[in-house]
């Protein structure tokens, strides 16, 4: 194992993975599920990995400055892999394990990959789909080897044979690693994640080891975070937000990392683990809430009303004790008794007994959601950031919690809002560049070093930021009115029957909308009902599913009315789609956010149909399968007139 | 594919089987190679089950012989021909529906377990240790069918298509040498059957399993398997590599369904 030169910062990542395995070698740095049971690495094995696969890769001939590609589930050979990169003054380059192979394309080619490590046979299978396109690729790794035993093409190897070679090299050239390390310096970049692509071609985001172990140092410290917690690892890692909590704050504090068993098991690994420290995006926390209703319907008359004696209880009172403010001595006794009967059990189920801090972001999270978390006892809280920033820019204090607004300004950064709405801010977690794209750059940072975010946002009177939409979407209805569109979204997607919404409205003389159902929930609500029905569409098509629609949308309509300027938003029109939208299908991004643009051409018809007043549609959509095989699906889509109410308009 | 097909290890020789008066075999021989995939085929009431019932023992032939790996077998009995390492799966499925998977999986273990009732009542030393080996291998299994996430689930609440999976998995805890599939993708859907297919390719390619399996789906029967035996009324109308059966007039006649 190297030995650091004596005096030297821990400004890197290589150089912090040495330094645990000196302090607390023998503490779990890595868990994961095999074969049923929790296999661990402690920071010792972690390093040896580590500095073995760093081995191998120089022997190989990764050279300082390449990128290299990782695509995979979230396993620990995979974050492994970044360190090892890193101590070769490399580029990680994490991609979305679910993208289909073209997908794939633009960024390899983009970041001129010559290695690449994948989690398995069907990584492999999409890259050889696309192997002539890419002429730089020449070495594929994988980690497992089921299904591998017919690959016999040179450049495909197993990441053990890379580990072996590693291990020999390293006993051959036992400082060439040391002296790698010691070449590093705190500005050279960790990282390259790509954004989404929402708009245009995805971009590679280079943030430096400097950036990311500030982001990461500012938040444990915010949260008090340590080498004593526990996180389950589970979100994509080519997601900003899981490079920051299950990498750097992990190699910053020092706090274990769980990888779950399988993508289809992360509820029960969830509680198996039981982690202190959690991140979801909302509708994970949403799907949980649903089951647990679903659940509660189920149960017997007794466990119910025990149960919504004790929510109302904690409705009244749990958010409040968590924020440490007054409360009734009743109540208290009635929480501590709920506590023993209701929320301790229903925390163990859903595996979040032991959280300190749990946090979300990434979309709106409705506020009956939220505060359904918080009253239970569950301290979770929102976050703002991008990919450009660390995942790092705002961030709730315990105690202080909305659910309208993100928190105030983290430590080290600063935000400041331009005077055209637009979120600008500055500090050390900034991206160094966007990769080969010296002219976003210079478009994103402004001259004053402040990146310009894309949201629209204002501060409230307590200083905490309040985000709107993105700055772009922010538009203007024909009569001049203020238009938000993700806005008037998340309040319709804030209704448990309502999964995805889609509303046009930009110079338009209305606002229409496209509605996706939970076919969860609907299905749940149809089934009590008796109402039968074969599928999405089937369901969707059904008059009383619209009828239940219909009166989210005039609730939802109801509350624009009381929100100032967003009342002349009321939605006049909507239909339901026979489809649910589709990452596959383009429609939506890898992070599930919808494409507006693109979806609005894709189904022009029925935009047309919606202001043409028509009251039916017919519309016919090729739909692509997970094996890539194509589809069509039909309908007929009925069109809706919910209930709007009048604006009341004060004379100028 | 260019895998190597071994030795002969089963081989049915004659074999006649009736119930009373119907005749549900008549005169078939065919031989199953090491390492092959061998489809049995045939329009309902060819005698498929049949034939896979007589091959584990179920049913006993009035004529004919099984040579197992060069042993003579005029009767076979499903306890011999699970120690002689035939597992199999049913056309419905026969799991214990109040059972997890994983008890129903240690339950295609149970012809490996030496310990004694009174141990494993105690799960005392020798017991404890058998049967930690046994679920690590039941666990392989289970990562193998990847089916982690209904590990502790009633078999009864499952969906059908998982069901199957889940008796796969029981007959393959026995670590068989060969597998008889009696109608694998019965009822699935496009996807599962997909997935039934490829595990039934990994099982033959990575174990080296030789697999038999009766199936109604031509397409899957023809992608999969190396050699078909196809049956009709009780007779065996053709044998060989899928696209010489295909090309065959008489199996074409069976399947269309022309007159006889």
């Amino acid at each position: 194992m190297p030995e650091m030169a004596s005096g030297q910062a821990l400004d890197t990542f290589p150089r912090l993975l040495v330094e645990h395995a000196r302090v607390r070698g023998g503490k779990p740095a890595m868990r994961e599920k095999d074969l049923g049971i929790w296999q661990c690495w402690t920071w010792h094995d972690v390093a040896e990995e580590v500095h073995a696969l760093a081995s191998g890769l120089a022997e190989m001939g990764l050279r300082r400055g390449d990128n290299l590609a990782i695509v995979g589930d979230n396993r620990p050979r995979m974050y492994m892999m970044m360190t090892a990169v890193q101590c070769l003054g490399c580029v990680p380059v994490p991609l979305y394990q679910d993208a289909v192979a073209n997908e794939m394309l633009f960024a390899l080619l983009d970041a001129e990959v010559r290695f690449i490590f994948v989690e398995d046979q069907e990584q492999v299978d999409k890259l050889l789909e696309i192997r002539d396109q890419l002429p730089l690729l020449e070495h594929i790794f994988y980690d497992d080897a089921r299904g591998m035993r017919h690959y016999t093409l040179p450049y495909i190897h197993d990441i053990r044979e890379l580990v072996a070679m590693g291990r020999v090299h390293n006993r051959n050239h036992p400082d060439l690693l040391a002296h790698e390390i010691a070449a590093g310096a705190a500005d050279d970049v960790s990282v390259m994640l790509y954004t989404s692509g929402t708009t245009g071609k995805p971009k590679g985001v280079r943030l430096t080891h400097a950036a990311f172990i500030s982001a990461a140092r500012g938040g444990a410290a915010f949260d008090h975070l340590s080498a004593d917690d526990d996180i389950l690892s589970y979100l994509p890692m080519a997601w900003v937000g899981d490079h920051l909590f299950s990498f750097a704050q992990a190699m910053v504090t020092g706090f274990t990392i769980n990888c779950p068993e399988s993508a289809e098991t992360v509820m029960n690994d969830l509680r198996e683990i039981g982690p202190t420290y959690y991140f979801a995006p909302p509708r994970v926390f949403e799907n949980l809430l649903t089951q647990v209703m679903i659940r509660m319907e189920d149960a017997s008359r007794i466990k119910q009303k025990m149960f919504h004696f004790f929510m109302a209880v904690a409705r009244r009172s749990g958010a409040e004790i968590l924020d440490r403010q007054p409360v009734s001595l009743l109540d208290r006794i009635l929480y501590a008794l709920g506590d023993v009967l209701v929320y301790g059990p229903l925390k163990n189920v859903l595996g979040m007994s032991r959280i300190r801090v749990a946090y979300t972001a990434g979309a709106a999270i409705g506020p009956d959601l939220f505060r359904f978390y918080r009253s239970i006892g569950i301290n979770l809280k929102q976050l703002y950031g991008q990919t450009e920033t660390c995942a790092y820019v705002c961030l709730q204090p315990d105690g202080q919690i909305r659910f309208d607004s993100v928190g105030k300004p983290a430590p080290g950064v600063e935000v400041k809002i331009a005077d055209n709405g637009e979120i600008l801010v500055r500090g050390p977690m900034l991206l160094k560049e966007y990769y080969k794209r010296p002219d976003a750059t210079a478009e994103a940072i402004n001259a004053d070093g402040y990146f310009m975010t894309g949201d629209a946002g204002l501060f409230d009177a307590d200083g905490h930021l309040k985000i709107i939409d993105r700055a772009k979407d922010v538009g203007k209805l024909a009569n001049g009115a203020m238009y938000a569109p993700n806005y008037i979204e998340n309040k319709l997607k804030f209704f448990p029957y309502i999964k995805e919404a889609v509303v046009f409205g930009d110079r338009r003389e209305m606002v229409c909308a496209f509605i996706n159902i939970d076919i969860g929930a609907v299905g749940n609500w149809a089934e009590r009902r008796g109402i039968a029905y074969a599928g999405y569409t089937d369901l969707a098509a059904k008059p009383e599913v619209h009828g239940l629609i219909e009166e989210c949308v005039e609730k939802a309509n109801a509350e624009l009315l009381r929100e100032g300027p967003l009342a002349e938003s009321q939605i006049h029109r909507f239909l339901i789609l026979h489809k649910e939208l589709d990452p596959d299908d383009d429609e939506l991004t890898r992070t599930r956010k919808v494409r507006r643009n693109f979806v609005a051409e894709k189904y022009a018809p029925l935009i047309d149909a919606l202001y043409g007043g028509r009251s039916s549609q017919y519309i016919e959509t090729a739909v692509k399968f997970e094996d890539g095989r194509q589809g069509k699906v039909a309908a007929d889509l009925a069109i809706r007139d919910p209930k709007t109410f009048p604006v009341e308009r004060r004379a100028a | 594919m260019g895998r190597e097909f071994g030795e002969v290890i089963l081989d049915l020789q004659s074999v006649s089987l009736a119930f009373g008066g119907v005749k549900a075999l008549t005169d078939i021989s065919f031989n199953v190679r090491e390492h092959e995939i061998r489809a049995i085929i045939g329009p309902n009431g060819a005698g498929k089950s049949s034939m896979l019932n007589v091959i584990n023992g179920v049913y006993r032939p009035q004529q004919g012989e099984i040579i197992l790996r060069g042993q003579h077998f005029t009767r076979m009995n499903p306890y011999k021909a699970a120690r002689a390492g035939i597992s199999r799966t049913f056309q419905n499925i026969a799991l214990f529906k109040g059972m997890s998977v994983i008890d129903n999986l240690m339950t295609g273990r149970n012809l490996k377990i030496r310990s004694n009732l009174l141990q494993q009542a105690f799960w005392w030393g020798p017991a404890r240790r058998e049967e930690l080996a046994h679920r690590a291998k039941v666990e392989e299994v289970i990562d193998f069918l990847e089916i982690q996430h209904i590990r502790k689930t009633p078999v009864g609440r499952l969906p059908y298509g998982l069901q199957k999976r889940v008796d796969l998995g029981r007959a393959l805890a026995m670590e068989p040498s060969i597998l008889l599939l009696d109608e694998p993708m019965a009822g699935m859907n496009v996807e599962e059957k997909q997935d039934m297919c490829r595990f039934i390719l990994d099982v033959n390619d990575q174990f080296g399993t030789t697999i038999v399996l009766i199936e109604h789906d031509m397409g899957v029967v023809m992608d999969v398997s190396d050699r078909v035996v196809v049956l009709d009324y009780g007779r065996k109308i053709g044998d060989g590599v899928p696209d010489e059966v295909r090309a065959n007039p008489e199996v074409v006649s069976a399947y269309l369904g022309a007159s006889h």
